[in-house]
């Protein structure tokens, strides 16, 4: 039972991983492209990391995945964040549909 | 007082990290714990006493639910995003004003905004942060600010202020 739980999440892990890979490529600039290439797949590396939790239980492998679990959140969230505003201070352009862009006037 | 609460959940977190309760285990463990504490505990929370209130443990429980749907619901909905043929996109960097007093609080609102799929937060200056949103669907300041911080903001609060 447990077993095919825990398939389940790696399964649906795998799926996210996919789709934040094919945003990688699809989206037009850096900005956008960050959006799902961070955030997609921590939520599909999460739900594999789970996954592995149900599997395994309580022991040194489970808890070992499911404290890489808040680590990793915390450690793409910041990467995400440097990354972007990193990109904004050297100068990359926003894509040239961007509807609005507030971040230009705290800039000068 | 800081230094003891950050003692204490380096060194739970390194006895679920090594899953094993033998003697020199745990005195490793003390050893490391001790070190970093002694290290990381000037810039620790300000006001550990927040650790010992029990109601900000049962609203991190009611937060971490509502984030998780939250976030698979996003997901869901940059996946279509991504998928679609004509790839309905709308980017644009946003501005908008949090309540939020403390430092610890403005760090776990970010963070939440940039795992929930379509914004990540650019900058904080203040109490304005300058999110990055992949699909801007209003122009008006109070709808998207109550679109991106409404969810999150209130459970925020009761956490850590």
């Amino acid at each position: 039972m447990s077993d095919t739980i825990s398939l389940i999440f790696i399964i649906i892990g795998v799926v996210f991983d996919l789709f934040g890979c094919i945003g990688l490529i699809r989206l037009p600039d850096v900005y956008n492209r960050l959006q799902s290439a961070t955030k997609s797949v921590t939520l599909g590396t999460c739900s594999i990391l789970f996954g592995i939790f149900i599997k395994y239980g309580f022991s040194a492998i489970g808890m070992k995945a499911l404290i890489a679990i808040p680590l990793l959140f915390f450690a793409s969230t910041v990467a995400a964040h440097a990354l972007i505003r990193g990109s904004y201070k050297s100068g990359i352009k926003l894509w040239d549909k961007s509807v609005i862009d507030d971040y230009k006037d705290v800039q000068k | 007082m800081k230094y003891i609460t950050l003692f204490i959940i380096i060194f739970v977190l390194w006895l679920l990290i090594t899953f094993n309760l033998e003697t020199p285990n745990l005195i490793v463990g003390a050893l490391v714990a001790l070190l970093t504490s002694l290290v990381f505990g000037k810039s620790f929370l300000k006001d550990s006493k927040k650790f010992f209130q029990l109601q900000r443990y049962f609203w991190i429980i009611i937060y971490l639910v509502i984030f998780i749907w939250e976030c698979i619901k996003a997901n869901l909905d940059v996946a279509y995003r991504v998928l679609s043929p004509s790839m309905p996109i709308k980017p644009g960097i946003v501005k908008v004003k949090t309540a939020l007093k403390t430092d610890i609080g403005k760090t776990f609102l970010a963070n939440s905004i940039t795992m929930t799929p379509g914004t990540i937060t650019v900058d904080i200056i203040d109490d304005e942060f300058y999110i990055h949103w992949i699909f801007v669907s209003s122009k008006e300041p109070e709808q998207y600010t109550n679109k991106i911080l409404g969810r999150f903001e209130k459970y925020i609060k009761r956490i850590f202020e």
